[in-house]
């Protein structure tokens, strides 16, 4: 829609993933505050849930000034018709000037939907959100090809601003107990639920399949690993770090490991605080999904190895030699 | 069953350099390939007109050499290909391109079901497949990487999602964008080949589309690229070998530890 109303709020789309709230909406709710702050504006947030594990009045702490709550059983599983139905009708009723969600599978979902609806921009997967001081219009910061190239893109006329933000992407600060703010629960009526989906259920996947992109810390192996066997490896290094194990496309090209679990441009791009590229030389296509990462350690045997020109920290040698020793290193600090 | 396959044309990742002298990417001389993913999604739409019949038809838009991403689908074994093109198209964010797609599968349709990749590898947005599915208000679902097929008129798609597989029934006609576990693509065939080199691939102009130069191209984008940067990381690698090896995982330990990655407690 075309702007026709004052700049408005910020309106935030919390993640309530079986039950349990996502932690990109308390980091979500904390930048859009900072944000609103710049525009003197103010921070809602959206939760639709059937059930939820934290008070909706938590996220006051964190930044926002009113808590919007959509509770009902028809929640329970995820459904884009209907969360994308509910959050069209909540914009229209209440004119945010900026819409975020998560760069989740969900959010990436829902929001191009009501984008598409209301005839507005959205940009995708943003890594950087700031107010330009002059204008006041949102100015979204996102990577492309692989984080090859970062583009800042705004919507100058059509409103809401809408972006889905790449989770991790800032700090979540410590809450605030004396922020003021609001909790409403809001009653749709019933058709609100109609949908032509029919969620029929989740198949949970653990250990080993927890998405890599959800991880501090990923432990990722290349070529170096040379055969299935070896992963083990990895996998006890990443379990001791509670982290995920990642992979190069050599390593699942040769079937060592599902594609789920590759990193890099036809793979996944993450950004854990910690990766371990073990094994892995660095062809652009990989450094492409794993440089943002916050520290990265680099164990291969070629000095020259590219992926040693990005490691904050490079050891040089047998990974099946220096690989157990960093293992044991870290179950002596433990003490086990 | 009547299928629309959305294929982009996008720089071949394979194919990717850096520029040593400043770190960037060379876009120059890069050939051109099929969004691999949307490779998934016609050989999908294949694998279901070879067990319930129909027709596939594979919709690009682009610039002119973008047609030879429509030869190669018509290779692999589309039946038709619909290639739009227009020098108005040029500049199109997702909502203007969704706008595009639509209209000309509206034009082109009604199809039963309509395929795309999950996402392109070069905007990599995934964003203008739900917004045509809202423009030709059908239902949608992303992230497939199963669909089975039901005897009315619905099928069951799984999607793979951060948590698990979720399964979903969706009604026909729907939109599906789809993941690279869905299927193995194949290769062309010598009569798909013969059928690509004869097929005439006249454009579609905004005009045939009968759409209007507000909503389409840069003046139909809401958004606006503002700057285009390299990002700068800059690194200090420290390299241990040899003899240094274990002071190199003592200082390791001590960043962790730096930075709160203590891992599990209690792993044996």
């Amino acid at each position: 829609m075309r702007r026709d109303s004052p700049s408005g709020g910020i309106l935030v789309l919390g993640e309530i993933r079986s039950g349990r709230l996502h932690p990109a909406a308390l980091e979500l709710t904390a930048k859009a505050r900072l944000l609103a702050d710049d525009m003197g504006a103010e921070v809602s947030t959206l939760l639709l849930f059937s059930e939820i594990d934290v008070n909706p009045e938590t996220l006051i702490g964190y930044g926002a000034d009113s808590v919007i709550c959509v509770r009902d059983r028809r929640l329970g599983l995820f459904d884009q018709e209907v969360q994308s139905r509910i959050l069209y009708r909540i914009i229209r009723d209440t004119r945010p000037g900026i819409v975020l969600a998560p760069a989740t599978t969900s959010g990436r979902s829902i929001m191009p939907a009501v984008a598409a609806k209301l005839r507005t921009g959205l940009t995708a997967d943003c890594t950087g959100l700031d107010i330009d001081p002059e204008t006041k219009q949102l100015l979204q910061t996102r990577p492309a090809i692989g984080g090859n190239i970062m583009a800042t893109i705004r919507t100058p006329e059509h409103r809401p601003q809408m972006a889905t933000v790449r989770p991790r992407t800032f700090a979540i600060p410590a809450s605030d107990p004396n922020r003021a703010g609001s909790v409403k629960e809001l009653t749709l009526p019933d058709h609100c639920f109609e949908s032509r989906v029919v969620p029929l259920g989740l198949e949970r996947s653990d250990g080993d399949d927890v998405n890599i992109q959800d991880r501090d810390v990923v432990v990722s192996g290349g070529k170096g690993m040379k055969k299935q066997e070896n992963f083990a490896l990895l996998r006890n290094l990443a379990e001791l770090l509670d982290g995920g194990v990642g992979a190069s496309r050599a390593a699942v090209d040769n079937k060592w490991i599902p594609y789920s679990h590759q990193v890099g441009l036809s793979g996944k791009v993450v950004a854990p605080k910690v990766y371990f590229a073990v094994g892995i030389s660095g062809t652009v296509q990989h450094l492409a999904g794993m440089q943002t990462s916050g520290m990265i350690v680099a164990i291969n045997k070629d000095p020259e190895a590219p992926i040693f020109k990005v490691a904050d920290i490079g050891l040089c040698g047998d990974l099946f030699d220096i690989v157990p020793r960093l293992i044991e290193a870290l179950r002596g600090r433990k003490g086990v | 069953m009547k299928i629309a396959v959305l294929i982009k044309q996008v720089p071949d990742s394979d194919d990717v350099r850096m520029d040593e002298a400043t770190g960037t990417m060379v876009r120059e001389g890069i050939g051109a390939m099929i969004n691999p993913l949307d490779l998934h999604a016609l050989q999908e739409a294949l694998r279901i007109r070879s067990s319930r019949g129909g027709e596939v038809t594979a919709i690009s838009m682009g610039p002119p050499q973008a047609e030879t991403a429509l030869r190669e689908a018509l290779a692999l074994g589309a039946d038709e290909a619909v290639f739009l093109s227009d020098p108005r198209f040029a500049a199109s964010d997702t909502w203007a391109t969704a706008r595009t797609l639509s209209e000309a599968i509206e034009a082109t349709g009604p199809y039963d079901l309509v395929l795309a990749g999950e996402k392109a590898t070069d905007g990599e947005t995934g964003q203008v497949g739900p917004e045509v599915a809202v423009m030709l208000d059908v239902p949608f679902s992303t992230y497939v990487s199963w669909i089975e097929f039901e005897s009315g008129n619905s099928l069951v798609v799984s999607r793979t999602v951060e948590d698990g597989i979720e399964r979903q029934r969706l009604s026909i006609p729907c939109l599906l964008t789809v993941l690279r576990d869905i299927n193995e693509p194949s290769m062309p065939t010598l009569s798909g080949k013969r059928a690509a080199r004869r097929a005439d691939l006249p454009a579609w102009d905004l005009d045939r589309l009968g759409l209007s130069p507000e909503e389409i191209g840069l003046k139909g984008s809401p958004t606006r690229v503002v700057r285009i940067f390299h990002p700068q990381i800059t690194r200090s690698p420290r390299l241990f070998k040899g003899n240094d090896i274990e002071r190199g995982i003592a200082e390791l330990l001590t960043e962790l530890e730096g930075l709160g990655i203590t891992g599990r407690e209690g792993v044996s």
